[in-house]
């Protein structure tokens, strides 16, 4: 046999994959119809046969014990089946005040009668109904031993923390500090507080657990559905291959379905001392407790600045809430690294423990908080020197990382801040505060804000299997919650395969499939998406081989550097006459099928050598009525550079849900605790404000193009919280630019600005 | 004591036999019915994840009791569509992204069919938003629905004038 596997180079994931046609078309949601017919199956839609229903009884102290619980009337009621208590619970592998993993949390199973926050639960009801066990549950009537909730920022404790957010250092230092302030002509020392925000996805915590023997079905919405079969495998004792965790379908997580949270285990417990399928569905205010939030921050800045306006030191703290019992520190000071060149830049952070459920991530966990923090305190030193706030964005842009020195893989934010400006009409913009009025008298203020969040990559696998009929499978256990998953990773695998997408089955969010990473931190569609273009490659590359060595082929000699893929053919790359559909190949060579396998994650030389960030610029206007106070954002502007986008369409979605964040957290969001009781007050979607269609603006989100070389051989960044980052900072700075009144917590209210 | 009713779900007329008063429309459509469509985002009417229409009217149906809805008529999502064909409005929804996770949706979509039957908010995009707002979406695909809404209801009247003609 002639060696012709000589010039055959392994395929590898180089720098500048060249995408096909798939890839940057803005096509439809491939589960649209799914979605809007109502046949998209979420967790709770599922009903195995001799289902039960668990209702979880939760504390309504925020600390002490319960000292009793009336287990008999609750069981005495028709239809429930079981009262699971601390006296009677079975017991778990694997103690839930232990960490297990770098994304273990502690959590609460009913361990003990200790109660650490409102909300916790202290018993789960089972009955053949919803209704009989949520009866169940309130006729359990719990007494207490109660002892005084530590609430607020003087409330608890304050502590260094060891780490913030997961596995961060908590402190930072670069340049001379002292040096930067002490030279500085102008000095902007200042405040900011952000108060506990709950993700409220709309679709609650479910889940459906279904034991067979030893083996566990669970249908639960989950952004990291390999590992957590793994955790959940963990607690109950049994190999991970025995638990199948089905999540086809997330109705929303931001964060909050990436951990391990009590009330699924308790679900899970339930059903195999039953030896039933149960569902537990979480009413809407126990999302106020055990499945985590966004720590509170009182966050503290100063800012040297030359008289220019050049920053001379950067120093931002941040103190945030935490439980009695974990830690998920907000690392709000964060967000002061990586976005404006100053010589020296000192960040902080110190924590409060109070009697809360742990926080832990949500939608752009410390950048958001943090962020809105910064980008005010930089508008307040533009007012300080006089300068227009995009001029002073410009006057301190960072052209290398600040933090590390090292250069941006690729930063498109000159182009955000000049596109996003232009099409705002930012030009002409008056520098002194209460200039603008509309014909109804009401005062127009307009604000900016610089977006950032870091563009990860984490681990992913993926499979790729090629079909003689000229279609392909592809799989990967990826999570999509609304981001597009089922749309973009399938536009990169068709690329990856040369195919059409129309050809491309994709099989994602189970268990049994290769583990397609967390669906978190923006870096699902850069970790997954390069695993299946990865596993198409690699079935094409083989593909390619069988070609190259089968005389019968007119790709015959040619090794797999030699071939492109396109529309189901290989060609020969300089000689276009010759080429061959990929059933044809296979069948010759007697293949149903030919099977690429691809691995997903950052080429840790690249993440040594560069900074890699999305970057963006938001431009906001607000019109408050001066007599009434009442606030209305009226248009929001933001570019944001993101790298290569697969789906404009969806990306711009992504762009406008971070930027409607953006607005919530400026104007709307907050977890107001009673401070005696501990209590949160407005647990609900009717006191716990969140926008509706109402408070929506004109807006407009512009996709700068940005070629990234080093991100990723793909060139993609995330797009899913950056639109937070940005937008808080410049509707305030719109505020205080309409009213000059600087606000300094958030949420934004009427009593702020008025009085 | 059971009680029983009669109702017309999807035109499908359903007799139920409730073992407990307590129930309300919309545990019936999501846990005796099979109807999962509809969903349950708060189950105190905050919410509008449960919009159905009941004789044409939009209501959640968290906070109506199966009880009280003898020989009502039902519409809920898995209604909407005909033949295969998707009505305008979930067509547009796809068209102009006006979801994300699609856990509203149903009720984005109930509502809008509704708002635009009630025919009281036009093409105006202030009042459509008014008019959608008991609808919240956390994934903030709100710029989608109001483009899609506007899209359906011009779709619904041009058809709506060719009935007219042909008739």
């Amino acid at each position: 046999m002639p060696d012709h596997m000589s010039d055959t180079i392994p395929f590898s994931a180089a720098p500048h994959v060249r995408l096909g046609s798939s890839s940057g078309q803005p096509i439809t949601r491939r589960d649209g119809v799914l979605k809007v017919t109502g046949a998209a199956t979420y967790a709770a839609d599922n009903h195995p046969a001799g289902m039960l229903h668990a209702v979880i009884a939760v504390s309504t102290i925020a600390r002490g014990r319960v000292a009793s619980l009336d287990v008999a009337a609750a069981k005495a009621h028709p239809g429930v089946v079981e009262v699971i208590t601390p006296a009677n619970r079975p017991p778990l592998a694997l103690d839930p005040d232990v960490k297990h993993g770098m994304f273990g949390f502690r959590f609460d199973a009913l361990q003990n009668d200790r109660v650490r926050y409102a909300k916790q639960p202290i018993a789960v009801v089972v009955a053949q109904t919803l209704e009989a066990a949520t009866e169940g549950a309130r006729l359990l009537s719990p007494t207490y031993e109660i002892e005084p909730a530590r609430i607020g920022f003087d409330g608890g404790e304050h502590f260094d923390p060891p780490m913030v957010s997961i596995g961060a250092p908590p402190n930072f230092d670069r340049g001379d500090l002292a040096a930067g302030l002490s030279a500085a002509a102008h000095l902007i020392d200042t405040h900011y507080e952000t108060p506990a925000q709950y993700h409220n996805a709309m679709e609650p915590h479910a889940i459906v657990a279904e034991w067979d023997s030893d083996r566990l079905t669970i249908d639960t919405p989950n952004q990291a559905i390999v590992m957590m079969r793994g955790a959940f495998a963990e607690f109950f004792d049994v190999p991970a291959e025995n638990v199948h965790l089905r999540s086809p379908f997330l109705g929303g997580g931001f964060g909050s379905k990436a951990i391990m949270a009590g009330p699924h285990i308790l679900c899970i417990l339930a059903a195999r001392m039953l030896r039933r399928p149960v569902k537990l569905v979480l009413p809407r205010d126990q999302m106020y407790g055990p499945v985590g939030h966004r720590g509170a921050t009182q966050q503290h800045l100063r800012l040297g600045l030359d008289a220019e306006g050049r920053l001379t030191a950067l120093e931002h703290h941040a103190l945030a809430t935490t439980s009695s019992f974990d830690d998920f520190i907000e690392a709000a000071a964060n967000a002061s690294h990586n976005l404006y060149a100053s010589p020296a830049i000192s960040t902080r952070h110190r924590a409060v423990r109070v009697d809360i459920g742990t926080p832990g991530p949500m939608r752009a966990p410390g950048e958001a908080s943090g962020s809105a923090a910064l980008e005010c305190a930089l508008d307040e030193a533009a007012a300080a020197c006089g300068i227009d706030p995009l001029e002073m964005r410009l006057r301190n842009y960072a052209d290398i990382d600040p933090a590390t020195g090292r250069p941006y893989s690729a930063k498109a934010l000159r182009a955000c801040y000049a596109q996003g400006a232009e099409r705002f009409g930012w030009a002409g913009r008056p520098l002194a505060p209460r200039q603008m009025r509309c014909d109804a008298g009401h005062l127009i203020g307009w604000g900016m804000g610089s977006a950032l969040f870091p563009a990860p990559m984490f681990q992913a696998e993926a499979r790729a299997t090629l079909r003689a009929d000229g279609t392909a499978l592809v799989e990967t256990a990826g999570a999509d919650m609304g981001q597009g998953a089922w749309t973009v990773l399938a536009q990169i695998a068709a690329d990856g395969l040369g195919l059409d997408i129309e050809k491309i089955e994709f099989r994602s969010g189970s268990s049994d499939l290769p583990d397609g990473g967390v669906a978190g931190g923006s870096g699902h569609t850069a970790t997954a998406g390069s695993a299946l273009h990865n596993a198409g490659t690699d079935a094409i590359a083989k593909l390619a081989e069988i070609a190259a060595n089968d005389p019968a082929s007119p790709l015959f000699g040619t090794g797999n550097a030699g071939v492109e893929a396109r529309n189901g053919r290989l060609y020969h790359r300089s000689d276009r006459s010759r080429s061959e559909s990929y059933g044809d190949i296979l069948a010759r060579a007697g293949l149903a099928t030919i099977e690429g396998n691809g691995k997903g994650g950052r080429d840790p030389a690249a993440a040594e050598a560069r900074a890699m960030f999305s970057h963006g610029a938001v431009f906001a206007e607000v019109k408050v009525d001066p007599d009434l106070g009442q606030v209305r954002v009226t248009r929001l502007v933001g570019a944001f550079a993101a790298g290569r986008i697969i789906n404009p369409r969806l990306a711009r979605s992504q762009l406008y849900g971070g930027m409607i964040w953006g607005l919530s957290f400026a104007l709307h969001e907050e977890a107001i605790h009673d401070r005696r009781s501990g209590r949160i007050i407005n647990a609900d979607l009717a006191g716990y404000h969140i926008p509706v269609h109402a408070d929506i603006p004109e807006m407009e989100a512009l996709l700068i193009d940005e070629d990234d070389p080093y991100v990723n051989g793909l060139g993609i960044k995330g797009v899913g919280e950056i639109g937070i980052t940005g937008t808080v900072g410049a509707i305030a700075n719109a505020i205080w630019h309409a009213t000059g009144v600087r606000v300094r917590r958030f949420p934004i209210r009427i009593e702020d600005l008025i009085g | 004591m059971p009680l029983s009713i009669s109702l017309v779900v999807n035109g499908v007329r359903k007799d139920v036999v409730l073992e407990d008063p307590r129930v309300t429309l919309l545990d019936l459509l999501r846990e005796r019915v099979g109807l999962t469509g509809t969903k349950k985002g708060c189950d105190r009417g905050q919410c509008g994840a449960c919009t159905v229409l009941v004789d044409g009217r939009r209501i959640n149906a968290c906070l109506a009791l199966a009880v009280s809805l003898d020989g009502a008529d039902v519409l809920t999502i898995e209604g909407l569509a005909k033949g295969g064909q998707l009505d305008p409005v979930q067509a547009a929804f796809i068209a102009h992204d006006g979801f994300q996770c699609g856990f509203c949706t149903p009720g984005q979509i109930m509502s809008a069919v509704g708002l635009i039957r009630e025919g009281e908010a036009g093409d105006d995009p202030e009042r459509i938003r008014e008019g959608m707002s008991g609808n919240l979406c956390r994934c903030g695909a709100y710029v989608g629905i109001i483009e899609a809404v506007r899209d359906a209801r011009k779709q619904l009247a041009i058809s709506a004038n060719e009935d007219r003609r042909v008739a």
